[in-house]
């Protein structure tokens, strides 16, 4: 339920900060128009000392020669203009190669994980859309990996992925899937790619279970009822009845999953810790290992920059779409 | 609805295979936090044999666990409380005023779920490196600097759900508390308030879960004295030995509070979530 409706005390306050705002005098702004501004000014002070100010930072930083000379002077760092971009873009030189490298394996990362993660959530919502037995005690038990502290679950997973020891070569092994006296590691090489993947899915997907299980509870179940007395299908009900009524709900969970995995850290950080496996190297911990090894800020920050314009970029272009889509409908 | 089979075979097996997915790293965890540290360092046993609850124990003397258990608390307690205050004001200014640049301060805040948190890390940690050379203020390693890096992340993200549940509490409340002579404040913190207690106790124990789950920051923004558990947890792993069976018995005692207040909370936390999720 969204309420737009204007509080009739709000409504003149607008004409007051309208064009004819000459005189600002008490007759134009009714009693109490500051009230708003005063109760998010906390907010917005906050908001430029924690975001405003260090982006403002970042971006200057971008444009400076900011090595580990300069740290703790950067005032006196050369000016480079668009120098680190340059470094960053140019896919020949080696830094370029690598952060093209990472950005692709990002891009895959993405794909798998935001994919797979929301079909995962979708099935166990539909599952427990309708009450049965033991409905609440998988719901709860959904969540879990959600509430669990990610570095814990993560932790837990490279135990799970060690090659001697682990339980995963255990199952593998005893499936005849691998050969159980040279069983493969997850942990360095190409595997981690892999490995990185599941980690991931599992401490997100119940975050997608969560918020379509919330969006289910607002389709009416009439339409089921009718649906389902003119002989449709499951299937066939979801495609036409839960899908579009998950519309709302997917269009911003689609957009955040995407988000929060194209940015996630934590993941390689503690599966891999020191020895990052190229096929590992997910952006935001590629940046990372590179301002914090080569101590080169400036070069860092280009980079996150370009992080942040690529996502901007393709957040742009999905809202646009969603705003066409929902047009036409 | 009468089920069909095709729809019971999907169930059982959706959650079949889910079930094992979401347990086995805990079941993992569980289990090997019982066990002696030769039985975690040969193959994996499916049961612990050698039942022991000495890793629980040990824990606390390897490293000073309780000591980051301390920060950690501090630190999330600190930075949820702050946002959850600030949000409260915010979050009822937008709910309920039409003001000018209601809309940029939303979107703002919105967006802000885009940004990855190393392009707030570099600029920070040199701000905070600059602050100390000139004004000889310790942030690095020090609590303020800690908190306010994981504002950052807690305070968009409090602002954001506490509007959706205040859109939900019906303006009737408002205007009741307008007709007996109430403030703008005092309708808030008498009115308001109290009716929004669940959403607004959902929001501060997730903001809580978040931060006490925040690594990027923490292993950067740390020094010994000052670190956190996300960050301390990585010291059972020495050039030595790996502590596995600590590790996981450490893992088993951070996650405890924190799936205990997830869990009892879990209802309220969906009814704001998608409160404020389909605007």
């Amino acid at each position: 339920m969204v309420l737009t409706t204007e509080k009739p005390e709000a409504a003149p306050m607008r004409a007051a900060s309208g064009p004819n705002r000459v005189k600002p005098s008490a007759k134009k702004r009714p009693k109490g128009w500051w009230l708003p501004f005063a109760l998010i000014a906390p907010a917005i002070v906050f908001e430029l000392l924690i975001h405003v100010i260090p982006m403002v930072v970042g971006i200057w930083m971008s444009f400076i020669k900011l090595t580990q000379f300069y740290i703790a002077n950067w005032s006196a760092a050369p000016f480079v203009g668009l120098g680190n971009y340059q470094i960053a873009v140019n896919f020949d030189g080696a830094q370029g190669q690598a952060l093209l490298s990472s950005f692709l394996i990002t891009c895959g990362f993405t794909v798998l994980v935001v994919g797979l993660s929301w079909g995962l959530g979708m099935a166990a919502a539909v599952a427990l859309q309708k009450a049965f037995r033991g409905r609440a005690i998988f719901r709860t038990m959904f969540l879990i990996p959600y509430a669990v502290p990610m570095y814990a679950g993560i932790i837990t997973w490279k135990f799970m992925f060690q090659q001697n020891t682990g339980v995963i070569n255990q199952i593998l092994g005893s499936l005849h899937l691998i050969d159980p006296n040279n069983p493969p590691f997850w942990l360095i090489g190409n595997n981690a790619f892999g490995a990185m993947v599941i980690v991931a899915i599992w401490k997100l997907w119940p975050f997608a279970f969560l918020m379509l299980m919330a969006g289910l509870q607002t389709i009416n179940e009439d339409l089921y009822e009718a649906a389902s007395l003119d002989g449709a299908k499951p299937f066939r009900q979801w495609r036409n009845i839960t899908l579009p009524g998950l519309g709302a709900v997917n269009n911003v969970l689609l957009l955040v999953l995407f988000l929060w995995t194209f940015n996630d850290f934590n993941t390689p950080f503690i599966l891999f810790g020191g020895g990052e496996p190229p096929a590992g190297d997910l952006i935001s911990f590629h940046i990372y290992n590179t301002s914090f090894i080569t101590l080169n800020f400036g070069f860092g920050a280009a980079m996150s920059v370009l992080l942040l314009l690529f996502l901007m970029l393709v957040s742009a272009i999905y809202l646009v779409s969603i705003n066409r889509r929902s047009r036409r409908a | 609805m009468r089920e069909t089979t095709g729809f019971k075979t999907f169930r059982i097996v959706t959650l079949a295979v889910l079930a094992v997915f979401v347990v086995l790293p805990l079941y993992v965890m569980v289990t090997s936090a019982m066990k002696p540290l030769v039985d975690v360092q040969g193959q994996f046993t499916w049961w612990p044999t050698n039942f022991t609850i000495q890793p629980f124990i040990d824990i606390w003397s390897t490293i000073p666990l309780a000591s980051y258990f301390v920060n950690s608390v501090i630190v999330s307690t600190s930075a949820s409380v702050i946002s959850v205050i600030i949000a409260v004001f915010a979050s009822y200014a937008v709910s309920r005023y039409r003001f000018r640049g209601r809309t940029a301060f939303t979107t703002t805040i919105l967006s802000t779920q885009m940004f990855p948190g190393v392009l707030f890390l570099l600029p920070l940690y040199l701000i905070f490196i600059n602050i100390s050379q000139t004004l000889g203020v310790q942030l690095i390693g020090s609590y303020l600097g800690l908190i306010i890096t994981y504002l950052t992340f807690t305070l968009p993200f409090a602002i954001w759900m506490l509007t959706g549940y205040f859109d939900n509490i019906p303006r009737e409340l408002d205007e009741a508390a307008k007709v007996d002579g109430a403030s703008a404040i005092g309708t808030l913190l008498r009115v308001i308030l109290p009716v929004a207690r669940p959403g607004i106790v959902a929001v501060l124990v997730y903001s809580f879960i978040t931060a006490w789950g925040e690594v990027l920051f923490a292993s950067v923004l740390t020094t010994q004295t000052s670190r956190t558990l996300a960050v301390g947890l990585g010291e059972y792993s020495t050039q030595v030995n790996v502590y596995w069976n600590q590790i996981m018995a450490a893992s088993v005692v951070v996650s405890i509070p924190v799936v205990i207040g997830f869990l009892l909370l879990q209802r309220n936390f969906v009814a704001g979530l998608s409160a404020g999720a389909v605007k």
